[in-house]
């Protein structure tokens, strides 16, 4: 973890101007658009939340998108309901996935390792089907939960005629945004970006205290070893299940987030595949470590964002230079890991990482760093040994 | 009457008898060691002291309560600790954290929510964390990760580990086992100073001998399940049933 050379307040300090600066940073890439960046912050969230339980405990949940998608839903009630402004919409998302997480990982957590696995995938997949058929009159089915100008919304009152209203935070509107010129980019400055990022500074601020707090180090200690901390005199079911339960709770705030930034839930939040897409974020980035799911997450949903775009026109486009027969054979290769088959790229980078960083992306950094560190003090041999022993042991963390 | 007593305890696997009858009574502030020859049950009775087992028939009361049908961290809690053969640690944790972790156990019990409290302020706690390193002489070495440490220095940490929390009553499974003759008398060196210092009752498996007759106030030994004889460690080594149980054991 970076937590070796920076104190967890610079950390925080340099993780907010980065935050902050992500629609000028992400413009020259091609990524500033609200929508992108978006989801930068909410699956940095999502995978934070992962992390606390996944990271610290090593439970690996196949099911969390399940209390994304209820998030998801419960925001878009309460806009239905109650009114347009984000805040109640969000509080609720929260408090249904932390409820649903304490009954779902009340009966998973009487199991382990594999077993623990199948039981939120079964779980999650049953929040899927569920939603498509028995609980359609919640769920509106395939069509997804949407607002409708007859909604009651208590608060805001209902609209005869005109547009759909779009969430709000007590009136500024989450599509709102601001283009301006910085450096000669175009650099869009959207509101529900800022919104989501807030929650994203947030969010990382209380991983870090669970990180550095006594719950967190017992947390950890269920990871290393669940026996001994038994014979320790620990009772560990309530702290995996406290763990389970926050983690359920990011997950529903991010996708009360999704709901606030475009007001409508699907069935499809729920389905295996992303759950699984928030476990290959946190692996990615680095499981256990403090910066890792954010990274994670902004490199997966850029990849998505990019590489799915691309299609075999545009790949022909890059070997034009080279003679034709070689130009369409590398293309027609080429063109199989972009577009639709983008996945493909994703799973050959994990692949790569799993075997050779271990640690993830912040692994990958780290020992970039401890390598330019040392070529710096080649002499000073008493300082290369406090750094190895620096990385062994921030390593574990 | 002792801090454990044992009465009539009975466990059986399938068709093994693994504990007999078993009687046992270990008096406050000694050591009692537990011995007797491969299989006779030994492991099987300390695993029904915290939790792991449940015997069949049979009361186990430990400072006058019964610790039968209580899980580990309750039985724990109210304080048995237990080193283990193969040396339980928390592996990718430093030495200091390996530590901290029983040292919260005893101070904020079972489980406390306290996600924002910070480990860094918590000095007393590390105070007495890193006071039970240096009593087993491996303060210097405190943010070392566990697994790296030699086979000696993962049972000395265990044995800090254990002492942090102050218990009562420790069981060491082996505590010598697969050590060389200078770590075993560092071991025993140690343990006794323990004994010496502190208000505390040991209950020690071992097959060492040297290792039993240095420390042990009494004796119990254990074959196939039933404890033959239970005397003091100068009665032990000409007891005849004694004899008889380790060498036929090795004539069979």
């Amino acid at each position: 973890m970076f937590g070796s050379k920076f104190s967890d307040r610079t950390t925080l300090t340099l993780f907010i101007i980065v935050v902050a600066l992500v629609p000028l940073l992400a413009a020259p890439l091609g990524a500033g658009y609200p929508a992108l960046m978006q989801f930068f912050a909410i699956f940095g969230i999502f995978a934070i939340g992962f992390n606390i339980l996944f990271g610290l405990t090593g439970y690996l949940s196949f099911g969390h998108a399940a209390f994304l998608g209820m998030g998801s839903y419960s925001a878009v009630w309460m806009f239905k309901l109650l009114s347009m402004n984000v805040i109640p919409a969000l509080i609720l998302s929260v408090l249904i996935a932390g409820v649903f997480a304490l009954v779902i990982g009340f009966i998973s957590l009487r199991r382990s390792g594999i077993y623990f696995s199948i039981l939120t995938l079964a779980f999650a997949q049953m929040s899927y089907k569920l939603a498509y058929s028995v609980l359609t009159p919640i769920t509106n089915g395939e069509t997804g939960l949407q607002l409708a100008l007859d909604d009651p919304r208590i608060l805001d009152g209902a609209r005869e005629s005109g547009q759909l209203p779009s969430p709000t935070l007590f009136g500024l509107d989450m599509n709102a945004t601001n283009n301006i010129t910085l450096f000669g980019l175009d650099v869009q400055l959207n509101v529900g970006y800022f919104f989501s990022a807030a929650f994203l500074v947030l969010a990382f601020w209380i991983a870090m205290r669970i990180f550095r707090s006594p719950f967190g180090l017992m947390l950890k200690a269920v990871k290393t070893n669940q026996n001994r901390l038994n014979y320790t005199g620990v009772n560990t079911r309530p702290y995996t299940l406290a763990a389970f339960v926050i983690s359920g709770m990011y997950a529903g705030l991010a996708g009360g987030l999704l709901a606030c930034m475009d007001p409508l839930a699907g069935a499809e939040r729920m389905v295996w595949t992303a759950s699984g897409e928030v476990v290959l974020m946190t692996i990615l980035g680095g499981a256990g470590t403090l910066l890792g799911p954010v990274i994670g997450a902004s490199v997966i949903k850029f990849a998505e964002a990019k590489l799915s775009k691309f299609n075999e026109v545009i790949v022909h486009g890059w070997f034009d230079f080279l003679p034709e027969g070689l130009a369409n054979g590398l293309t027609w290769v080429v063109a199989k890991f972009v577009g639709d088959g983008w996945h493909l790229t994703l799973g050959l980078v994990f692949m790569l990482v799993v075997t050779f960083l271990p640690g993830g992306l912040v692994e990958g950094a780290r020992r970039i760093g401890n390598f330019l560190g040392r070529r710096g003090q080649k002499d000073d041999l008493e300082q290369l040994g406090s750094n190895v022993q620096g990385g062994k042991t921030t390593a574990a963390e | 009457m002792g801090i454990l007593e044992v009465q009539n305890v009975n466990k059986r696997f399938g068709g093994l008898q693994a504990l007999d009858d078993v009687n046992l009574n270990v008096e406050e502030n000694t050591v009692h060691a537990i011995i007797g020859p491969n299989g006779a049950g030994k492991s099987t009775l300390l695993n029904c002291f915290v939790g792991r087992l449940t015997p069949d028939t049979g009361t186990v009361m430990f400072n006058g309560q019964s610790l039968i049908g209580r899980k580990p961290h309750e039985i724990n809690q109210m304080g048995v600790s237990r080193v283990f053969q193969t040396p339980e640690i928390f592996s990718d944790l430093t030495i200091l954290e390996n530590v901290l972790i029983p040292s919260f156990a005893k101070r904020d019990g079972a489980f406390k929510l306290s996600p924002f409290a910070a480990v860094k302020a918590e000095s007393a706690v590390r105070d007495h964390a890193e006071d039970m390193l240096g009593q087993v002489g491996m303060l210097e070495k405190r943010n070392m990760i566990a697994s790296a440490m030699s086979r000696g220095d993962k049972r000395r940490l265990e044995m800090a580990m254990c002492l942090a929390q102050d218990p009562k009553l420790l069981l060491l499974d082996e505590p010598t086992a697969g050590m060389a003759r200078a770590d075993t008398n560092a071991t025993i060196d140690l343990l006794k100073q323990i004994a010496d210092t502190r208000p505390i009752t040991f209950v020690v498996i071992e097959h060492d001998m040297h290792v039993v007759f240095s420390l042990a106030d009494r004796i119990s030994v254990l074959a196939q399940g039933h404890v033959i004889v239970e005397d003091h460690p100068q009665n032990i080594k000409g007891n005849p049933k004694v004899r008889e149980a380790y060498l036929g054991d090795a004539h069979e």
